[in-house]
C-alpha cells in the first residue's frame, strides 16, 4: 500500500508544482530578478484590460444568476420524469464542443448570418451591420457558455429547499413576489454565491470567446496572456500576468471556500 | 396554493436559447448555401468537402491518439487516486483531495500557462509528449472525481468476506473490486476522452510543431469564413459523436447502477 501512495502524490505533487509555478516565474526566463513586469501588467493599457475583464466578468455573473434562478426553482418543482429531462437537457451542453457552440453564435451573428439578416429585414440595424466584435457580442456569448454552470449549483440548492415555507409565507398573506424574494432567494443564498463564483471565476479566465467574437477593443487579460505566448514570445510578462489571475481566482476560491465552511460550522451548532 | 407560470416560461425560453444556436448550425450544413441566411436547398456537398480535407483528418487522428492514451492513462491514476483518497482520511490526503479539486475550477487557461513554463523550464521541446501530459493532468481531476463517488456508496463488507475466504490480496482487487468498480471507472475514462478531445485552450499552450489537434485545427479554420460551412459539416459530425458517447456512458452508468442494487 505505501508504493501506492507514493505513487499518488507524484501526480499530485506535479498538478501542486504547476500551479504555483507562476508565481515563482517571475523574471525567470531571462537571467537575474527583475519587477519591470510588475510595472508592464499595471500600465495604462493593462489596466483598461484589467477593468473590462472585471466588469464582463460581473455583468456575466450578475446575469447568469439571474436567469438561472426561476430556472431552479422550475426544475426543483417539476416531478420525477420532467425533473431528469430538464437536468438532462441542461448537462448536455457540458458535453458538447466548446469551440463549436461558440462558433454557432458567431455564424448567427455573421452579416449574413440568421440573426443579422432577421435585424437588417426588421430594419433595426442597417444593411451589412456587424453584430460582431463587440462588447455586446462578447458577454451575449459569454453568458451563452456560462448558463449551465449556473444552473447546476443553484438546482441543487433549490432541490434541498422546503417549498412549504413558501406555501407558509402565502398563507401569512405575503405576495407571491414577496414570498419569492424573501423566502426563497435566502433560502438558496448558498447556491447564489457558489454559482456566481463559479461564473465569475471561469469568465474572468476566459479567451477564446473574447477572440472569437471579440474585436480588437474587447480584449480581456486571458487574450493578453496568450498575446505575450504565441504572439510576441514573452514568456516572463504572460508568467506575470498570470501570477496576478491566479492569485485572484485563489483568493475568490478561498473566500468560497471558507464561507461555506463557516455556513456548515452554523448548521452543525444547535440553534 | 397557484403557481406562477413565470419559472416554467423562462426555463422554456433558456432551453431554446441553448439548443437554437446548434440546431441551426446542424440545418445550415445541409445548406446549399455559403452562409446561413437563407435557404438554398439541400446539400451534401459541405461533407463531400470535409471528406477531401486531408489536414482535418489528420488532425483528428492526433487527437484520438491522445485522447485514447490520455484517457487510459488518467483512468489508471484516477483509481488509484481515488482508493486512497477513500481509504485513508488523513491531513495529508486532505491536501490530496484539494490538489484534485482545484483543477476542476481553475480556468483553463492558467493551467495551460503554468504547464508551458514548467516544460520551458525543464527545457522539455513542446509536441506530442507534452500535450498528452496536460491532458491526463487535466482529466485526472475528473476521473478521480467520478470513480470517487462511486466508492462513496461502495460495500466494503465483500471485500473482508473475498479475504476471510483466503483471496490474497492481488486477487480481492482483480476479482473483486475492480470488476465491481469498473463502471464508474469507464464512465471516469469517457467523460476523459470526450475532455481530452475538446479540449482547445491548454493544448494551445503547450503545442509545438508538427502535432496539431483537431480543436486547433478547427479554431486556425474559424479563422476564415470562406470555411464556415465546412465546420457546420465537421461540427455536426462531432455532435453526432458526442452524443453516441453520452448515451454508451449513461447506459453504463445506469448499468452500473442497476447492478449494485441487486
Amino acid at each position: 500500500m505505501a508504493w501506492l501512495v507514493v505513487f499518488f502524490v507524484v501526480p499530485a505533487l506535479i498538478v501542486f508544482v504547476l500551479a504555483v509555478r507562476p508565481s515563482d516565474a517571475l523574471g525567470g526566463a531571462g537571467e537575474g530578478w527583475t519587477l519591470d513586469h510588475l510595472q508592464a501588467i499595471t500600465d495604462e493599457t493593462t489596466r483598461g484590460i484589467w477593468w473590462r475583464t472585471l466588469w464582463i466578468g460581473i455583468v456575466t455573473a450578475l446575469a447568469c444568476v439571474v436567469v438561472a434562478i426561476p430556472v431552479s426553482l422550475a426544475m426543483a418543482r417539476a416531478g420525477g420524469r420532467w425533473r431528469h429531462l430538464l437536468l438532462l437537457l441542461v448537462v448536455i451542453p457540458f458535453w458538447t464542443s466548446f469551440l463549436i457552440r461558440i462558433f454557432a453564435w458567431k455564424s448567427l451573428l455573421h452579416p449574413q448570418g440568421s440573426i443579422s439578416q432577421l435585424m437588417q429585414w426588421l430594419g433595426v440595424i442597417d444593411d451589412g451591420g456587424v453584430l460582431l466584435y463587440n462588447n455586446t457580442s462578447v458577454v451575449l456569448v459569454m453568458i451563452y457558455t456560462q448558463l449551465p454552470f449556473a444552473i447546476l449549483p443553484l438546482y441543487a440548492a433549490a432541490e434541498k429547499f422546503d417549498f412549504t415555507l413558501l406555501e407558509a409565507a402565502r398563507d401569512l398573506g405575503a405576495s407571491r413576489w414577496k414570498a419569492f424574494t424573501a423566502v426563497f432567494i435566502p433560502g438558496i443564498g448558498r447556491g447564489i454565491g457558489a454559482a456566481a463564483l463559479m461564473v465569475f471565476v471561469a469568465t474572468i479566465g476566459m479567451y477564446v470567446v473574447p477572440d472569437i467574437v471579440g474585436g480588437t477593443d474587447t480584449e480581456m487579460i486571458g487574450n493578453k496572456i496568450a498575446q505575450r505566448v504565441q504572439g510576441d514570445r514573452n514568456l516572463p510578462e504572460a508568467a506575470a500576468l498570470s501570477a496576478a489571475l491566479l492569485a485572484a481566482v485563489m483568493v475568490l476560491l478561498g473566500l468560497g471556500w471558507w464561507n461555506q465552511k463557516r455556513a456548515q460550522r452554523m448548521e452543525a451548532t444547535p440553534s | 396554493m397557484k403557481r406562477s407560470w413565470w419559472p416554467g416560461i423562462i426555463t422554456a425560453l433558456v432551453l431554446v436559447f441553448f439548443y437554437a444556436p446548434i440546431a441551426m448550425l446542424v440545418a445550415n450544413s445541409f445548406n446549399a448555401s455559403r452562409f446561413g441566411g437563407q435557404w438554398e436547398g439541400f446539400s451534401w456537398k459541405w461533407y463531400e468537402k470535409l471528406w477531401e480535407a486531408d489536414d482535418v483528418w489528420e488532425a483528428l487522428r492526433t487527437s484520438l491518439k491522445i485522447a485514447v492514451l490520455a484517457s487510459l492513462a488518467s483512468m489508471i491514476l484516477g483509481t488509484l487516486a481515488a482508493l486512497v483518497l477513500h481509504k485513508f482520511r488523513s491531513v495529508l490526503q486532505k491536501a490530496h483531495l484539494g490538489l484534485i479539486t482545484v483543477p476542476l475550477m481553475m480556468p483553463d487557461i492558467l493551467m495551460g500557462m503554468s504547464l508551458l513554463l514548467l516544460f520551458v523550464a525543464m527545457s522539455v521541446p513542446t509536441g506530442f509528449g507534452t500535450i498528452l501530459i496536460a491532458h491526463i493532468t487535466f482529466c485526472l481531476s475528473y476521473v478521480t472525481m467520478v470513480v470517487l463517488a462511486r466508492l462513496q456508496d461502495f460495500d466494503f463488507t465483500i471485500i473482508e468476506a473475498a479475504r476471510d475466504l483466503g483471496a490474497n490480496a492481488w486477487q480481492t482487487t482483480t476479482r473483486v473490486l475492480l470488476p465491481l468498480l469498473a463502471p464508474g471507472i469507464v464512465a471516469g475514462g469517457l467523460l476523459a476522452f470526450t475532455l481530452s478531445i475538446d479540449d482547445y485552450v491548454i493544448t494551445f499552450f503547450v503545442q509545438g510543431a508538427g502535432t496539431t489537434t483537431l480543436p486547433l485545427r478547427i479554431y486556425s479554420m474559424m479563422k476564415v469564413s470562406r470555411n464556415m460551412p465546412m465546420i457546420n459539416a465537421l461540427s455536426t459530425l462531432m455532435l453526432a459523436v458526442t452524443f453516441a458517447v453520452v448515451g454508451l456512458g449513461f447506459w453504463l452508468g445506469k448499468r452500473g447502477a442497476g447492478g449494485a442494487a441487486k
